[in-house]
């Protein structure tokens, strides 16, 4: 059974997995079933999806921007890592996240590891499905302490240029790079 | 140098730490090898043929003489008393235990060092110009920007499990001596006509088993978006590199699958997201990183040194020391001097802890305490006043680090080989030491002049076997080593790949083969060519017909 981590804490999940394209999903989703569906069958069934009820999964080489125009009512987003060294998804995690300002539940599925629950964080991800043989304990601690990186959750860029008049906060300098990864500190 | 901020430390402890921990977990089994694999690589750690290898970072090649002590030490209590200077300007230990390995990144971190993606599918230790910030022709240095980019890369957590490997290289004038179109990103200064700086920005360069030059996809990057530029470069790769084949991700196939055109539209497109944005470099930024790297305050030294003078007529032997390795500096009382680790009989790049702990002194002594590691796997002192020549010569000589071969024949690039390395098919150390022993006469060698020899024990190209005027490249063929031989390989501004001559040879014949190479280079040459140049002019034809006898 694979653990379920949101936010920093391990939670239930109420979202059922589809795999591939599936005759009754509108009929399951109007039953109340929360289903997060292959960007194909989002794609094809997304007029008459309940948004609150219908979350979306990513393959390493789908391409984001599809979801552009109803980004900000989707529930759920997944990505999936079919190998944890396929480091794809961390592009389309900082896509969505970082560039497009997606709001909702990022969430990392597949091979997902401990060692790169961080990492993953660091991208955007808020929400991480861990691989069946992963210690939820070890995830949880993984995630709250561990590396000080001087890349941070919500992206502060290194060198960026205050006297530019851009709208970022706070300003970079060389000194700032010590952003824990939670965003304390 | 660049000193450590209070971020940078803790971010190399932390490490060490996150490493000590997967390493626990790896040595009682809770941690699986293919999962520790990638964690151990992105640490520097190797399981080679005989013991794991460490592979330690040095960032753009530049070394305080209080770091290159802690290597030694390193050396002394975790590896037998030796380190290997690689063509990446780091150092390999061959002998480590596995279980030590967070031990040495501790000592490491003691130092402001680390041995943080020095392998693994991510972005590597940026090199630069061993003379960057001294060089003679340099249109600015290099090295604020190279760590710039280091700190950018480091750990970046996007880009930790790209395709495959990822180098970059920045050049810092017109003279490139850091072969920056045989990276994956080459970055080459430029100034504006209207004066701002900035860069040349080459793609889809490398080695390895399918080489390639590097091509120009971008005139002019102005300097405070190098950061953006590559970020849009890394994502693109990061996302249509292949991964279906180790032999086909690195991003120069992206590249060619693409076109330069197509590729550098992808580019373009990712980066209008981010250019002027708040990833631009500030002027501060640039500032505070050119600060760290001002060069010292040389007390004005004279060209014409009474006491350096006299020491170059009253010795031969200094003389030729002088010619062959000390190279001009922007100041003319200061030279750079290149410490010769190709002493016939030493495995290329090989020291001792003894000359470790013998260069951080003399650097110490008679250059501000600063040493660089060229990629051709020599040590390098950039600030060197001429009337210090005579002295530091005494000192180099005492620890058989002045042999006069700095650009010559037996300056020759190598890999460790199949003595070393599981990759390996063939030897490379003991060809090394064959052609060595054969051209050891100085008088020879001088004659002959500029001559760039490069060897690889196999096709992952370590050696840099392409762009050595001669290449040997060392292949199996039914469980033998044997050896291929290019021709007309070079880096700089006019990089180009050599080319195979024939059928390969046998180790023992590789001596005579270049003996018969040379005999017709010196048999072509006009006044004062050099080999490469003669070779261009007359072509491969005559150096094939002498060795294989008319036959190939």
């Amino acid at each position: 059974m694979s653990t379920l981590i949101r936010h920093g804490k391990v939670a239930d999940d109420h979202w059922q997995w589809i795999e591939g394209d599936l005759p009754r999903v509108v009929e399951r989703l109007e039953a109340g079933e929360h289903l997060v569906l292959p960007l194909a069958v989002w794609s094809a069934h997304r007029a008459r999806l309940d948004p609150l009820h219908s979350g979306v999964w990513l393959g390493p080489d789908d391409a984001p921007e599809t979801l552009l125009p109803w980004l900000a009512g989707i529930p759920l987003v997944a990505i999936h890592f079919p190998v944890f060294t396929d480091g794809r998804g961390y592009s389309l995690a900082h896509l969505l996240r970082r560039r497009h300002g997606y709001s909702g539940e990022l969430q990392a599925v597949g091979d997902v590891l401990v060692d790169q629950l961080a990492l993953m964080a660091q991208c955007g991800f808020d929400s991480f499905r861990l691989r069946a043989d992963q210690s939820p304990a070890a995830a949880l601690a993984a995630l709250a302490g561990g590396l000080r990186s001087p890349w941070p959750g919500p992206v502060v860029p290194r060198f960026a240029a205050a006297s530019a008049g851009h709208d970022v906060t706070p300003a970079y300098s060389l000194d700032m790079m010590h952003c824990r990864i939670d965003g304390r500190d | 140098m660049y000193r450590y901020k209070q971020a940078d430390q803790r971010l190399v402890d932390d490490r060490v730490a996150q490493f000590r921990d997967q390493m626990t977990r790896f040595l009682d089994g809770r941690l699986g090898e293919d999962e520790f694999r990638p964690l151990r690589l992105q640490n520097g750690l190797y399981v080679q043929r005989h013991a794991p290898m460490l592979r330690v970072a040095i960032p753009y090649g530049t070394l305080a003489a209080y770091q290159l002590r802690t290597l030694a030490d390193i050396a002394r209590r975790f590896d037998r008393g030796y380190g290997h200077f690689t063509t990446r300007c780091n150092i390999q230990f061959n002998w480590v235990r596995l279980e030590e390995a967070p031990d040495i990144l501790a000592e490491l971190a003691t130092v402001q060092m680390h041995a943080i993606q020095t392998s693994g599918n991510c972005i590597r230790n940026i090199t630069t110009d061993p003379f960057a910030g001294v060089a003679a022709d340099e249109l600015f240095d290099p090295r604020p920007y190279c760590e710039i980019v280091r700190q950018w890369s480091t750990l970046a957590p996007e880009f930790l499990f790209l395709p495959r490997k990822f180098k970059i290289a920045f050049a810092g004038g017109a003279e490139d001596r850091a072969a920056v179109r045989f990276h994956d990103i080459g970055a080459i200064a430029r100034v504006a006509d209207d004066g701002r700086i900035g860069f040349e920005v080459c793609v889809g360069g490398g080695l390895g088993r399918t080489p390639m030059v590097g091509r120009s996809m971008r005139d002019f990057l102005p300097r405070e978006e190098l950061l953006n530029y590559f970020e849009a470069i890394l994502r693109v790769y990061n996302r249509h590199g292949r991964r279906d084949n180790k032999y086909k991700a690195r991003i120069k196939i992206l590249v060619k699958d693409l076109t330069l055109e197509g590729f550098t539209r992808e580019v373009e497109d990712e980066w209008a997201w981010t250019r002027g944005g708040p990833g631009c470099i500030s002027d501060a930024t640039f500032r505070e990183m050119e600060a760290f790297f001002a060069r010292h305050d040389d007390a004005p030294a004279a060209a014409d040194d009474p006491g350096h003078l006299t020491a170059l007529a009253d010795s031969r032997a200094f003389a030729r020391w002088v010619e062959r390795n000390a190279s001009a500096h922007r100041e003319p009382g200061y030279a750079v001097v290149t410490l010769s680790l190709k002493k016939t009989g030493v495995p290329p790049g090989d020291a001792t802890a003894e000359q470790m702990d013998g260069v951080a002194e003399l650097a110490e002594r008679f250059s501000a305490g600063e040493i660089r590691v060229s990629h051709e796997q020599n040590l390098v002192l950039p600030h060197v006043a001429r009337r210090d020549l005579p002295a530091l010569w005494e000192g180099a000589r005492a620890l058989g680090m002045a042999t006069p071969n700095i650009g010559l024949l037996t300056d020759l690039v190598c890999c460790p080989g199949g003595d070393f390395c599981s990759l390996a098919n063939a030897r490379s150390i003991p060809v090394a030491a064959a052609i060595q022993q054969r051209f050891d006469d100085l008088d020879y060698l001088f004659d002959l002049g500029p001559l760039e020899l490069n060897m690889s024990g196999c096709v992952n190209a370590c050696g840099h076997h392409h762009i050595g005027h001669i290449g040997i490249l060392g292949v199996d063929k039914n469980n033998e080593e044997w050896y291929q031989v290019t021709l007309g390989g070079r880096e700089g501004s006019q990089a180009a790949l050599g080319r195979v001559i024939g059928p390969s040879f046998a180790a023992g014949q590789i001596p005579d083969v270049i003996a018969h190479l040379l005999e017709v280079y010196v048999g072509v040459r006009h006044e004062g060519e050099p080999f490469i140049d003669a070779l261009e002019r007359v072509g491969l034809d005559a150096f094939k017909a002498r060795v294989y006898g008319g036959a190939a």
